[in-house]
């Protein structure tokens, strides 16, 4: 008997939560659960964690991208199904992880995943880039500045080798966002993509006062750049609506979440802002904020050529420059963010420095600088 | 056969990272409506701007989150992709599946879905991307009969908890992230169902402080293992990095020559407390200096481990920038214990002090960390019963405009003009 929409509460279930998770573990996770010792790498995409007990268990990290089939995901299963005892995980990276208890099932697993063309490409461990981890972007949002998957795969196919070895000074973990909103929580992420609205919210007079609370609209700004006013819709009605004032507006985007009828995306309007030197480990130094480096990059699909430049130039700066296990964070406040700038070849412009809230905290109060380039 | 041209879409099946694009068409082939995702990502790809309409709100009977709403605004041109709502389950704790679960939940979704998901959505949920509003019902009922499998939370509600994969497969969890992730998933499961928050709140479990799961960056609520004694020492496996038998940072460096491990300059000198020393060929660490940042075992997790007295350190309020900034979580209550003995009683009891709070003086769609800043976390504090210690600052206040109590200063606030007058002419 499956539902009856004639008596949809009949037998009905709820609140029954996820599955619990010790029915999905592989045999050699549940009998070393709490057990383990430590682990190494024993090539790029290849851990291997070490039990009190003496058992071992390899895993084989890979990419994925995230917005992905269950055609991909049923292929994953066969692979599990013929490696790895019917169990796999996704890492918080959006990585895939396939789990086997002796080394001698590890080359055929890495052969299998080799032989299906590309699918499944192998690394994401130690001194590397890991998987980015994304937003929807135009796939699947109704706010986004840009699209994300799109991005994401034009940036990775440029950083590829960083994937697959670890040859950088620490790990490097790029994020997008593809608005302000940040689901993507790129604000502590070495590397962020963000997508920014530069053009103020557009009023549909026609629309707002059927599709929006007007205060819950003039509200969500945090600078008070939305009044209410009255306006004449199309029919040459008067209508309650509101303004924008917009020298006090920051393009959050904030409004339109609030009301539909105040829309702000735009082909030329929006674009993408790069941070960098953000981080969530408590390693050696605190977790960090990233910082905006670059305000703006164009849309320019489908391989956003100028985001995927700039951050190979970062990319390739650090690699150079940072001392083993130096986060780009600790590398740039190592070397000052005035010399990031100078080796990196990112021009500096007044966008970067801060003039919003507790902005102050960022100007320096001190005669202890670096002459660089920037000093004319 | 594709059912719209995609010229710039095409251009991202090449290249070694792998390609969405050729993934969605692999799925068209039994799931036509994925021609119509290409086909208006493609004319996104044209215009530059997204092709969604904003929001939408539907759902099952009974929860207030869990779907999002989606619709396209150009559904004349790609009627397949018209309604195509978001479904999140919830993931069980650390992300890790049985086939056989999976494939029933693609089963369920080749039925009822576009075939296209997200493995998996930032907050940690599994996300079903694409359906339309008459497949709700019958797809949430398949799941819970079927394969006993919820919803997660979407709203001004608590979102569906996330966890690192703790002691199920790392050295360092000093507890049980997933049995506390679970725990508190099944036990808040009207909370995650049905908004009564002023905003979204979300919880996340991290094992260690190299947090893993980013809770001290994304949670409202976040649990971060830690722990109170000295860290352990192996001193035979010491050498065996000394004498480079055993890479350090578990061989995370192998890509490139660093040169000969030196144990001084990448672990003591790395120190951030300055807190360790060889003493001949003894590794030594005053332990009440050391902050656990875990450099050290990071970089000789044969050699070093956590102590044995572990727990978690609970830090409330972090969130992303819009409106008021981005916010890290602040450190409330520097070690707890996460006992799943007591079903969690000390945690628990933290979490509703800080929801009959947030849920009283919280504006609408302000997070916990926002009324925290605009209230002060003085008055936090003492809501929570909680004593201000040096650890809950970075550095005490430089400014001096204390917000004293009446009840606070002698003789009270009440005083007497005319009696003063008679002393001091105006």
């Amino acid at each position: 008997m499956g539902y009856d929409p004639e008596n949809p509460m009949v037998d009905r279930i709820t609140d029954l939560g996820p599955p619990h998770y010790e029915g999905m573990f592989p045999p050699v996770i549940k009998e070393n659960f709490g057990k383990w010792l430590y682990h190494e790498i024993i090539q790029p995409g290849v851990l291997v964690h070490v039990s009190e007990t003496g058992a071992e268990c390899y895993t084989v990290r890979v990419a994925s991208a995230r917005l992905i089939s269950i055609e991909l995901i049923r292929e994953m299963c066969d692979i599990a199904d013929t490696h790895c005892e019917g169990s796999l995980r996704f890492t918080t990276r959006n990585n895939v992880e396939f789990m086997v208890d002796s080394k001698a099932k590890v080359q055929p697993l890495l052969d299998d995943l080799a032989s299906r063309g590309g699918k499944f490409p192998i690394g994401g461990t130690g001194a590397s880039i890991s998987n980015p981890v994304h937003t929807q972007g135009w796939v699947h949002c109704h706010t986004p500045a840009t699209d994300a998957s799109g991005v994401v795969k034009a940036v990775m196919d440029e950083l590829f080798d960083y994937f697959t070895s670890m040859k950088l000074p620490a790990q490097l973990r790029v994020a997008l966002a593809c608005c302000l909103n940040m689901c993507g929580a790129v604000h502590a992420s070495d590397i962020a993509i963000l997508g920014v609205h530069r053009k103020p919210p557009m009023v549909d007079h026609d629309a707002i006062s059927g599709l929006c609370e007007l205060p819950l609209a003039i509200s969500a700004c945090p600078l008070g750049a939305v009044k209410p006013m009255k306006a004449t819709n199309s029919k040459g009605e008067e209508v309650k609506s509101v303004t924008v004032n917009a020298d006090r507006c920051m393009f959050c985007g904030n409004c339109y979440t609030m009301c539909p009828a105040m829309p702000l995306a735009d082909p030329d309007g929006d674009g993408i802002a790069i941070l960098v030197g953000g981080k969530i480990s408590n390693a050696r130094t605190v977790p960090a904020f990233s910082k905006l480096v670059i305000p703006f990059l164009p849309n320019t699909p489908p391989r956003w050529p100028e985001t995927v430049d700039a951050i190979k130039q970062i990319v390739e700066a650090y690699a150079k420059g940072a001392r083993k296990y130096e986060r780009v964070a600790d590398w740039c406040a190592r070397i000052g963010w005035e010399k990031f700038f100078e080796v990196t070849g990112i021009p500096f412009t007044n966008k970067s420095v801060d003039d919003y809230r507790l902005a102050y905290d960022t100007w320096r109060t001190t005669t202890q600088f670096k002459f660089t380039s920037h000093i004319k | 056969m594709p059912k719209h041209d995609t010229p710039m879409l095409d251009q991202l099946e090449s290249g070694p990272w792998p390609s969405f694009v050729t993934d969605i068409k692999r799925q068209a082939e039994k799931k036509p409506e994925c021609w119509d995702i290409l086909g208006q990502l493609e004319l996104s790809y044209k215009d530059r701007v997204t092709h969604w309409k904003h929001g939408g709100i539907v759902g099952v009977f009974g929860y207030g989150g869990g779907i999002v709403g989606r619709y396209s605004d150009v559904p004349k041109q790609f009627p397949g992709v018209a309604h195509f709502h978001t479904v999140r389950l919830a993931q069980p704790s650390g992300k890790y599946y049985s086939t056989k679960h999976l494939r029933a939940i693609m089963d369920l979704w080749e039925k009822y879905g576009s075939g296209m998901t997200n493995m998996h959505g930032s907050t940690g949920d599994l996300v079903l991307l694409g359906t339309t509003t008459p497949n709700l019902e019958p797809l949430f009922y398949d799941l819970t009969h079927d394969i006993g499998q919820d919803l997660g939370g979407s709203g001004s509600n608590l979102r569906t908890p996330a966890c690192c994969l703790g002691k199920s497969r790392c050295e360092w969890a000093c507890y049980d992230t997933q049995a506390t992730c679970n725990g508190l998933t099944q036990h808040y499961q009207d909370e995650i169902h049905r908004p009564a928050f002023p905003y979204k709140f979300k919880f996340k479990f991290s094992g260690c402080p190299n947090d893993c799961v980013a809770a001290i960056a994304r949670s409202d609520f976040a649990l971060i293992g830690t722990w109170k004694d000295d860290i352990r020492i192996n001193q035979a496996e010491v050498q065996a990095y000394i004498n480079g038998t055993t890479p350090p940072n578990g061989g995370a460096h192998a890509g490139r020559d660093w040169g000969k491990f030196s144990i001084k300059k990448e672990v003591i000198d790395l120190c951030p407390t300055e807190c360790m020393w060889m003493e001949g060929d003894e590794l030594k660490i005053d332990n009440s200096n050391c902050n656990r940042c875990m450099h050290c075992l990071n970089v000789m997790p044969k050699a070093l481990r956590p102590g044995t007295q572990q727990g978690a350190s609970v830090l409330v309020g972090a969130k992303a920038p819009i409106l008021d900034g981005a916010q890290f979580a602040t450190l409330i209550i520097p070690f707890i214990d996460v006992n799943p003995d007591n079903d969690f009683e000390e945690v628990i009891e933290v979490i509703e002090s800080i929801w009959d709070w947030w849920m009283e003086v919280g504006k609408n769609r302000e997070r916990v960390g926002e009324t925290m800043q605009r209230i002060g976390l003085p008055t936090f504090l003492s809501v929570m019963n909680i004593d201000a210690i040096p650890q809950h600052v970075k550095e005490p206040r430089s400014n001096p405009y204390v917000f004293w109590k009446e009840e606070e200063v002698e003789g009270g606030f009440e005083r007497d003009v005319v009696e003063f007058r008679k002393r001091h002419a105006q």
